[in-house]
């Protein structure tokens, strides 16, 4: 509790309702540290916009308590909460040149014209966009207002800067270049940045720490590099990267590893939150980390199964084998031997590590 | 084949005829005022002269006697006095409740929304009855501020309709935005919002004002002498007075509803192209 009232921003047991039945956040608990980029990521409908909207101040919660730099913001109106905010479809004022956008806070805020100006500059500077204050957002394109709605959230200095899907609307190549650009960004000012997306490569690109919602729950909050090793829950297995997904039974516990039913084999698995023999896991193992045809005594699981489809992708094959259950096992390996090492309706041995083949409590409860 | 393509033929120059006529039918009664009020008889039908298109049979004599008689001088400063407040009136307060009604919190908006567009479809004579009856009790029959008041109330509604319909196409992200970055209401309704919906307003404005230039039976019933408008002295020329002066003032109205038919028209594509 003080360790985390020392955080910069806190959601503590949040809830949201906007019928007063069904929760869109349910009891969120959530720290984040100043100057820290963090990001929440997850499906559409999962409740992650809505708690930045809780934050920026147009919504309000339902019940808990959301803290800014140790003060509860409930009864701030937005506009004295002193957030920057980048919306999605940028929000710029079409009447107004690029100039007058940026100004604009810095005129409500009662700053006289030759530091506004160099402060519009810098902020122009920053997003690589100097020398066009006098465009209307109309004349640019879709990139270039989306610095221009960065620039205008950063020119007041906020304590804070939030982010909702701002690269949602522009191409792939576009999107990739800008996520590069906002770290820069953050990195040089060292701003607070809380960040809503849907795609987890955004995510793991740009943040310090990643928040996976899922219907209105954080499922995990950890650094994108945890995230991807050690999920804790099948849906963070899932969303974050390719993960093969075996359902069994717990047959005997040895400390951190257990031993796993799985139809009629038995796999080794790392034991992620404390099971008892005879409870229901899911196994979550990365196509990368099994072995292909193995020298025998590699792993400590191995197995043979049938090889249904061999999928080539340029750099690397993917191979769909039979493992039973009629789930989906890929073993992804990459194109050093060469295309047609492994052919459909091949049986071909695979086998992996147990530490990594993660054994998690199913998202059903179980 | 050809008998399909003469009947789809005969077909469509009816259509064209019967297209002409009912524009001829809308047209001409307001047509015919124009070349007549240019008579140089005191008669409201063509003189043979006229006919024959003989300049002697057409003067601007009408027009100079408009322009030099006072009544109908005092019955232009009464329009356009009346005219101006009252579209002052109903922009502000029309603007304002569009503004209210745009906003999700407002509760039975389809309920408020009825009532404020209700002088549209009430009949003029209720609406100026009832204006007659209520205003005499509180002392505002026959004067300015009482017509001033009931030609607002009667053009409120084309600017809650204008607003409202320029409100539809208004991203909220932005008046999110102006209160992120620090703006107030007020601010933000002057520097955000009234500038991306003024066409709406402008053109709602036009047709308050166009409502009120127009309107006769609220002054009929509520009017005293001083304050006749153009329609009102329009309407004892016609009875008292038979002079085709009032053809003159119709011919300058029809012109001037003209203009104000371009600038809505001028304005509603400009706010297409930009939006």
């Amino acid at each position: 509790m003080n360790a985390e009232s020392d955080a910069y921003v806190q959601f503590d047991g949040v809830y949201k309702s906007y019928d007063g039945e069904t929760d869109v956040v349910r009891d969120l608990h959530l720290h984040v540290d100043e100057g820290e980029f963090l990001t929440l990521l997850g499906p559409s409908g999962s409740g992650k916009t809505t708690c930045l909207m809780m934050l920026a101040g147009f919504e309000a919660p339902t019940a808990g308590a959301i803290r800014l730099a140790g003060r509860t913001i409930h009864d701030v109106p937005p506009r004295q909460r002193d957030i920057g905010m980048v919306f999605q479809n940028y929000a710029l004022f079409p009447h107004m040149t690029v100039g007058a956008n940026l100004s604009f806070p810095l005129e409500v805020r009662g700053m006289d014209k030759a530091e506004s100006g160099r402060r519009v500059d810098d902020a122009l500077r920053l997003v690589r966009l100097d020398g066009f204050e006098d465009r209307r957002p109309g004349e640019l394109s879709g990139g270039q207002q989306q610095r221009v709605a960065i620039a205008r959230a950063l020119v007041f200095e906020p304590r804070l800067v939030l982010m909702d899907e701002p690269l949602g609307a522009l191409d792939r190549r576009l999107r990739e270049e800008m996520q590069f650009e906002i770290r820069r960004i953050q990195r040089t000012l060292g701003v607070t940045v809380i960040y809503v997306t849907h795609d987890q490569q955004e995510a793991m690109v740009m943040s310090d720490r990643v928040a996976v919602f899922n219907r209105g729950r954080i499922e995990q909050v950890a650094a994108p590099e945890v995230l991807y090793e050690e999920p804790e829950r099948p849906f963070v297995a899932t969303f974050i990267g390719d993960n093969n997904l075996l359902r069994g039974e717990v047959t005997a516990v040895e400390g951190d590893f257990c031993e796993v039913a799985v139809g009629e084999r038995t796999v080794r698995a790392f034991l992620v939150a404390p099971r008892a023999v005879g409870d229901p896991v899911v196994l979550a193992i990365r196509p990368e980390r099994i072995g292909l045809a193995p020298a025998s005594g590699t792993y400590s699981n191995e197995f043979t199964a049938p090889v249904e489809d061999v999928i080539f992708l340029g750099d690397h094959l993917l191979v769909r084998a039979d493992m039973g259950g009629g789930a989906d096992f890929t073993v992804k390996i990459p194109n050093i031997v060469g295309h047609g090492a492994v052919l459909a309706g091949d049986d071909v041995r695979i086998g992996w590590t147990p530490t990594d083949c993660r054994a998690l409590i199913p998202d059903d409860g179980g | 084949m050809t008998a399909v393509s003469t009947r789809e033929r005969a077909s469509h120059h009816l259509h064209t005829v019967f297209c002409a006529a009912v524009l001829v039918f809308l047209i001409a009664p307001i047509l015919v005022v124009v070349p007549l009020s240019f008579n140089a008889e005191p008669y409201f039908t063509f003189t043979e002269g006229m006919l024959r298109f003989d300049s002697d049979a057409y003067s601007l004599r009408w027009y100079a006697s408009v322009a030099t008689d006072e009544a109908w001088l005092r019955a232009l400063v009464n329009s356009l006095v009346i005219g101006i407040c009252a579209t002052a009136f109903a922009t502000v307060l029309g603007t304002l409740a569009a503004l209210g009604l745009a906003s999700p919190a407002m509760p039975g908006r389809p309920l408020v929304m009825g009532l404020l567009i209700s002088p549209m479809v009430t009949p003029v004579i209720i609406s100026a009855a009832g204006f007659f009856f209520f205003y005499s009790s509180v002392g505002l029959a026959q004067t300015h501020l009482g017509l001033i008041l009931a030609h607002a109330a009667l053009g409120t509604p084309f600017v809650v309709i204008t607003v409202t319909a320029t409100l539809a196409g208004f991203d909220v992200n932005l008046t999110r935005a102006a209160a992120s970055l620090g703006a107030g209401p007020w601010r933000t309704f002057r520097r955000v919002q009234l500038p991306l919906i003024a066409p709406g307003v402008f053109s709602g404005a036009l047709f308050a004002f166009a409502t009120s230039f127009d309107e006769v039976v609220a002054v009929l019933f509520m009017g005293g002498i001083d304050q006749r408008t153009i329609p009102r002295q329009m309407w004892s020329g016609i009875r008292e007075q038979i002079s085709p002066a009032i053809l003159a003032v119709a011919t300058f109205l029809i012109a001037f509803a003209l203009l104000l038919m371009g600038v809505v028209e001028w304005l509603r594509r400009r706010g297409g192209a930009s939006g």
